[in-house]
């Protein structure tokens, strides 16, 4: 192989490496934070009585589970351009992985639920406790800890899908990249560059949420 | 009126159902070889000891913790580089199999492990070799647990294969792209490409969740 690796060129634009992964960071919190208040919403539509919210609501968690994320990157893009609305790369980006991480996590929310008995929650009246209260100290906690790892998953996931914005021009890690393998032509170091920092960043992640589940769930989990 | 742009025609048929062709293709690759390698390597590691475990893990949480997107473009620059530039049909087959591998191998481990020791030992008091309580024990028990799990991992492979579109695969969603650019008109295209992805995935998944819901009772 007479390839020869020049990595100068891609120290010297670390600054700008950095800040496209502070970009992916920031695009993925926003998504999972967005996600999970939708999903919470719809979780509750799901499981209402009323038809027209229910299935509103299974509409939305089979599209967003049954099609490619870059299809729905490209919907926001491209498609939403018929009814006159552009969205910025970072917007669209954006506007998939919520609509995704909003269906994932209905399910997720839903299944955590149900698994609680509801029993439980007429036990908890019975010893006098106001519904909120049965919620906040016997439903909740239980549910919190059976969902916490999907829901960890599912943000690893939008931190690495989120790449998929290299596709439409935005400037996060793969974006980033893909601007400055261009100019420079070194694209083997860049992108291997790339791949290790994205690498740390779902390592660092991981390890953040576990030392956090250990300080939720006192190792019991 | 004379324009740039040429509408949607019967005649771009024959591209859209390439689209559907090379998608189905580079999808049915690389999950029967990522099921063939993830098979292997699941119960090489549910069988070795410790060192060789961490050894293999490692190699495939990599795999699982870097986009796709980057190990395509990673390997079909890396294959350019060295002097053998792969076409976009192999070098994707043979990322996305890889990368099937990687979660696929997790999904058997997981399998094989599930069929308790004791299972096992009887068997072997049975009479049977090693070989024939994997054959007979282990393999079938095993396979049979993780079944919604292998079909959840196919159905994500089917809809990360849109992926290899980045180093020039013509399947489905690049294909869409192209027509997009010509024609102008976004919506029609992307809905029609959402509701063939729509169409294999859904009920497989509902097949999926059925099984599921059966084994668990």
């Amino acid at each position: 192989m007479d390839y020869e690796f020049h990595w100068n060129v891609v120290f010297q634009n670390m600054p700008q490496l950095l800040n496209g992964a502070f970009v992916t960071l920031h695009v993925s919190v926003l998504a999972m934070l967005l996600g999970i208040v939708i999903a919470i919403l719809l979780a509750i539509a799901k499981m209402n009585n009323t038809k027209f919210f229910s299935q509103v609501a299974t509409v939305w968690v089979e599209i967003a589970r049954n099609t490619p994320a870059l299809f729905q990157i490209y919907m926001a893009y491209f498609g939403l351009g018929a009814f006159g609305i552009h969205l910025s790369p970072y917007v669209a980006v954006l506007s998939a992985l919520v609509f995704i991480n909003a269906g994932y996590l209905t399910e997720t929310f839903r299944g955590g639920f149900q698994s609680i008995p509801s029993t439980q929650y007429s036990a908890s009246k019975s010893l006098g406790m106001t519904s909120i209260q049965s919620y906040r100290y016997i439903i909740l906690p239980q549910m919190l800890r059976r969902i916490y790892h999907p829901m960890t998953n599912q943000f690893v996931w939008s931190i690495l899908m989120s790449s998929l914005g290299i596709l439409v021009g935005m400037s996060e890690l793969s974006g980033t990249t893909q601007r400055l393998q261009s100019l420079s032509f070194r694209t083997l170091e860049f992108f291997i560059v790339a791949a290790v920092m994205y690498f740390i960043i779902t390592k660092l992640v991981l390890f953040a949420s576990s030392l956090l589940a250990r300080r939720l769930f006192k190792g019991e989990i | 009126m004379n324009s740039l742009f040429t509408p949607l025609s019967w005649s771009d048929s024959g591209l859209i159902l390439t689209g559907v062709w090379n998608t189905v293709i580079i999808s049915v690759v690389a999950i029967v070889v990522g099921t063939i390698l993830g098979l292997i390597v699941g119960f090489a590691r549910s069988e070795s000891n410790k060192v060789v475990n961490a050894v293999f893990g490692s190699l495939l949480d990599v795999l699982r913790s870097v986009p796709l997107i980057i190990q395509l473009i990673l390997f079909s620059t890396f294959m350019g580089a060295a002097g053998s530039p792969l076409a976009p049909f192999v070098a994707g087959s043979i990322v996305l199999s890889l990368y099937t591998m990687a979660f696929m191998a997790e999904v058997f481990r997981g399998g094989f492990e599930s069929v308790s020791p004791s299972m096992q030992t009887a068997a072997r008091s049975l009479g049977m070799t090693k070989w024939q309580t994997i054959y007979h024990i282990r393999l079938p028990i095993g396979l049979r647990a993780v079944f919604p799990s292998w079909l959840g991992v196919s159905l994500s492979v089917i809809k990360d294969s849109a992926l290899v579109s980045v180093i020039g695969y013509m399947e489905l969603l690049r294909t869409s792209e192209q027509l997009i650019s010509r024609t102008q008109q976004p919506l029609e295209i992307l809905i029609g490409v959402g509701i063939f992805y729509f169409i294999i995935s859904y009920p497989l998944s509902y097949y999926g969740r059925y099984v599921e819901r059966k084994m668990a009772i």
